[in-house]
C-alpha cells in the first residue's frame, strides 16, 4: 500500500480557522508510516484543533494549504468517509450518547468500516467474540457495552472506550488528542498499552498533549511544539524531557532570542 | 356563529335508537343537554386549556355516527400492538366485536353494550360510567357521553396476571365519528397491565372523540398504557380522568403518533394519601400534524408522589403542545413532584409549544418542572461520524436514542418490540447540516 517516499499523512502550509479566528497558520508537518510523533503545546495553541482539523470536524475550516493522507488530498472529504479510510480521532472529551447503546454504536461503526475495507460484515457472534478480546484488553466492565454510549461511564471509562473503539476498527493513523487527560496511573498504564499493541510499521500515531507524562509509557520518534498555531521547534523525544523540565517559556525566550 | 356542527350532532343524536336501559338514556339526554349548553371548545381566546390547538377544521364539517363493521383479524393486528398471551378486546368504531375479541369468563370485564341490555348489572353501569369524569365544561367529553351505546369496564378484583389489551380501531369511513369509552376500576390491593390503543383510520376524514376513567383502589397497583397511531387525516381527542387512592400506585405510559389532530386531556387526581404516579409519554410528529397533550396532575393528600415525563420529536411544519398543571393543594403536605417535557426539533418548521405549570399552596413540598427543546447534538453526530458512521445513519441512531428513554421503560416485551419497530420505521431519513 505504501509506495516509495509516501507518508502516511502530509499536511502542507495548513491555515485553517474556526469561524473568523485564524487558529492554525501554516503547519507542516510528515509522518511516515510506523512513526509516532508528539504533538506539544501550550493551551489554547492549536494542538487540539490539528486533530479535529485532520479528522474533519464540521465548523473547522481549512482556509489554506493540503492534507495529504496516503498520497490523496483529504482537504474536502466528510469525516465517516475519513474514518474509513483509517483516520481515527481519539477525543479528548468523549461523547455521551443517551439512548444510543455500546454495543449497537460499535457495531454501527465496525460494519461501516469493514465495509470500506472491502471485508464482509461479521456474523454477531464473531463480533461479539472480537469485541470481548477487545473489552478485556482494556478492562472495561462488561456492563458498559449494554449502556448508552459513554453515558455515566467516569472519565478513565471513557477514554478506556475510546482505546476499544481504536483497537476494534483498526485504522492506520491514531489521532490521540489529550488522552491522557483525566486518568489517573493505572488508566494511564492500560490506555497506553492499547496504543502500544496498535503500534506496528504499518501504522502510525500522532499524539496531542499538553504534559510530558503519557510519552514515558508511548515513546515517540518525533516531538513538535505548537505556538500559536506553528510549529516553532521539532526534536526528538529528548525535547518532551526538556519541555517538561523547562516549561513553554523556555521555547518562547529562545524564539526571541533568534536562536 | 358556526353553529351548523351542533345542528348536525342534534340530528344524528336524533337518529339513535333508544336503549333499552334507562339508566343509559337519560344519562345521554342530561350528557346532551350540556353539550347544548356548552357546544366544543372552539373559542380560544380566554381558554387556556385549548389556547394552542384550533378545532376549526373538526367542527367546520358534518359527521354522521361511525356504524358498525366487519373487519378481520389481521387488518388489526397490522396496526395496533397484539399479542396472543394478551387478553384482546376490539372495538371497531366504537362498538364491541365479540368475533375479534377474547373476554374472559370470569365477569371481570363486561362490554357495556351488552350490559346496558341486562338489568342485574344495571347498577354496576350507573356506579361507574361518568362517575369519575366531569364534563360540564368539557364539550368533546359531554359529546361521547351523549352518544353513549358501547364501551368497555373493566373491574379488577385481584392481581390480574393477563395483560389486557383495548384496541379502538377506526375504519374512518368519510366523515364519521366514533365514540370510544373504557372505565377500569382497580379494587384495592389488585394488580393489572392494561393498553388501550387508539388505531386505523383512513385516508379520508374522520373522527375519533374517546373517553377514559380509571379508578385506582387504595395499595392497587396499575400499569396503563396509552397508543395513539391513527392515519394523518384523523382527528382524535382523548379525554381521560384517573382517580388514586391511598397508598395506591398508578402508572401510564402514552405514545402518540398518528392524528392530523391529536388531543390528549389527562388529569390525575392523587385522591388519597401516599398516592403516586408516574406518568410517561412519547410524541412524534411530521408532516402537518398537530399534537396537544394537555396532562395535569392534582394532588390533594399528604405524601404523595408524582412524575411526569414527557419527550417529544417534530418533524416537517408539524406542532406540538404540551400544556397542564401540576396542582399541590393546601392539604397535600410533603408531595414530590417532577414534571418535564424535552422536545427534540428536527426541522425549522416545526414548532413546539410547551408550556408546563406549576401551583403549589402546600409549604412543605419538593417539586420541580422544566421544558426544553433542542435540535441533534452536533458533537454527538461528530462523534459518530468519525467512527465511519454516515450523519443520516447518525442522525437516525440519536433520534431512536431520545425516543429509546421512553419506549425502553416499557416492561411488556411484546409492546416494546412493537414500539421500536412502529417508531423506527417512522423516522425520517434526515441529514443534519451544521
Amino acid at each position: 500500500m505504501s509506495e516509495l517516499n509516501n507518508f502516511m499523512i502530509e499536511i502542507k502550509d495548513l491555515h485553517a480557522s474556526i469561524g473568523d479566528i485564524p487558529i492554525l497558520k501554516g503547519i507542516n508537518l510528515s509522518v511516515n508510516f510506523g512513526e509516532i510523533h508528539a504533538i506539544m503545546g501550550p493551551n489554547g495553541s492549536g494542538k487540539s484543533t490539528l486533530a479535529n482539523v485532520i479528522a474533519g470536524r464540521p465548523g473547522y475550516e481549512i482556509t489554506r494549504g493540503s492534507i495529504i493522507y496516503q498520497g490523496e488530498k483529504i482537504n474536502e472529504f466528510l469525516p465517516e468517509d475519513r474514518a474509513r479510510k483509517g483516520i481515527f480521532l481519539a477525543f479528548q472529551y468523549p461523547v455521551e450518547l443517551p439512548g444510543v447503546r455500546t454495543w449497537q454504536f460499535l457495531k454501527a461503526a465496525f460494519d461501516s468500516v469493514r465495509k470500506e475495507k472491502g471485508l464482509k460484515e461479521l456474523s454477531i457472534r464473531e463480533f461479539d467474540k472480537l469485541l470481548e478480546e477487545h473489552r478485556q484488553a482494556v478492562e472495561m466492565d462488561p456492563d458498559l457495552v449494554k449502556r448508552s454510549v459513554n453515558e455515566g461511564f467516569s472519565g478513565g471509562e471513557k477514554k478506556r472506550n475510546e482505546i476499544l473503539q481504536l483497537a476494534l476498527l483498526d485504522p492506520t493513523l491514531a489521532l490521540l488528542d489529550e488522552t491522557d487527560s483525566g486518568l489517573d496511573i493505572d488508566a494511564l498504564r492500560i490506555v497506553s498499552e492499547g496504543v502500544n499493541v496498535f503500534k506496528n510499521p504499518n501504522k502510525s500515531i500522532l499524539i496531542v498533549t499538553h504534559y510530558q507524562r503519557i510519552l514515558d509509557y508511548i515513546k515517540p520518534d518525533y516531538v513538535h511544539v505548537l505556538m500559536d498555531g506553528s510549529i516553532v521547534k521539532s526534536g526528538t523525544s529528548e525535547l518532551a524531557l526538556e519541555l517538561e523540565e523547562k516549561g513553554y517559556e523556555w521555547i518562547k525566550e529562545s524564539m526571541s532570542d533568534g536562536s | 356563529m358556526n353553529n351548523s356542527y351542533m345542528e348536525n350532532i342534534y340530528n344524528q343524536f336524533n337518529r339513535l335508537d333508544d336503549s333499552a336501559n334507562l339508566w343509559c338514556n337519560a344519562f345521554r339526554k342530561t350528557a346532551m343537554e350540556t353539550f347544548s349548553d356548552i357546544g366544543l371548545p372552539v373559542k380560544r381566546k380566554g381558554n387556556e386549556k385549548w389556547k394552542y390547538t384550533a378545532i376549526s377544521s373538526i367542527v367546520d364539517k358534518k359527521y354522521l355516527l361511525a356504524d358498525k363493521s366487519n373487519i378481520d383479524i389481521d387488518t388489526i393486528r397490522n396496526v395496533a400492538p397484539y399479542s396472543e398471551k394478551w387478553t384482546n378486546i376490539i372495538f371497531v368504531n366504537g362498538y364491541y366485536d365479540s368475533r375479534l375479541s377474547d373476554l374472559p369468563e370470569n365477569g371481570m370485564i363486561l362490554d357495556i353494550g351488552s350490559a346496558m341490555l341486562d338489568n342485574s348489572q344495571a347498577d354496576k353501569l350507573k356506579n361507574t360510567i361518568g362517575s369519575i369524569i366531569d364534563y360540564s365544561d368539557e364539550g368533546f367529553a359531554a359529546l361521547n357521553s351523549s352518544f353513549l351505546q358501547d364501551g368497555l369496564l373493566i373491574e379488577i378484583d385481584d392481581d390480574l396476571d393477563a395483560i389486557v389489551n383495548v384496541i379502538f380501531y377506526n375504519t374512518g369511513d368519510s366523515l364519521t365519528f366514533n365514540n370510544p369509552r373504557l372505565f377500569i376500576k382497580a379494587k384495592s390491593n389488585s394488580s393489572a397491565s392494561i393498553i388501550e390503543s387508539y388505531v386505523g383510520g383512513s385516508a379520508h376524514i374522520s373522527l375519533t372523540n374517546s373517553v377514559c376513567e380509571i379508578q385506582v383502589g387504595s395499595k392497587a397497583n396499575i400499569k396503563h398504557f396509552r397508543m395513539l397511531s391513527e392515519t394523518d387525516n384523523t382527528y382524535d381527542v382523548g379525554y381521560s380522568r384517573v382517580k388514586i387512592d391511598d397508598d395506591a400506585i398508578f402508572s401510564s405510559t402514552s405514545f402518540c403518533k398518528g392524528a392530523n389532530i391529536g388531543r390528549y386531556d389527562s388529569t390525575v387526581v392523587l385522591d388519597g394519601v401516599q398516592a403516586n404516579c408516574n406518568l410517561k409519554g412519547l410524541y412524534f410528529t411530521s408532516g402537518n400534524q398537530h399534537m396537544d397533550n394537555y396532562i395535569n396532575i392534582d394532588h390533594t393528600k399528604v405524601n404523595g408522589i408524582s412524575n411526569l415525563f414527557y419527550k417529544g420529536i417534530l418533524d416537517g411544519k408539524s406542532r406540538a403542545v404540551f400544556g397542564g398543571t401540576v396542582l399541590v393543594r393546601k392539604e397535600a403536605q410533603k408531595t414530590e413532584s417532577i414534571q418535564s417535557d424535552k422536545n427534540l426539533i428536527l426541522s425549522p418548521y416545526a414548532e413546539v409549544d410547551s408550556k408546563p405549570a406549576l401551583f403549589i399552596y402546600a409549604d412543605d413540598v419538593k417539586c420541580a418542572h422544566g421544558a426544553t427543546a433542542g435540535n441533534i447534538d452536533a458533537d454527538s453526530v461528530f462523534y459518530m461520524r468519525s467512527r465511519g458512521i454516515d450523519a443520516a445513519t447518525a442522525s437516525k441512531l440519536l433520534i431512536y436514542g431520545f425516543a429509546d428513554e421512553i419506549i425502553n421503560s416499557v416492561n411488556i416485551p411484546e409492546l416494546r418490540e412493537y414500539l421500536e419497530e412502529s417508531f423506527l420505521k417512522s423516522i425520517p431519513d434526515y441529514v443534519f447540516e451544521f
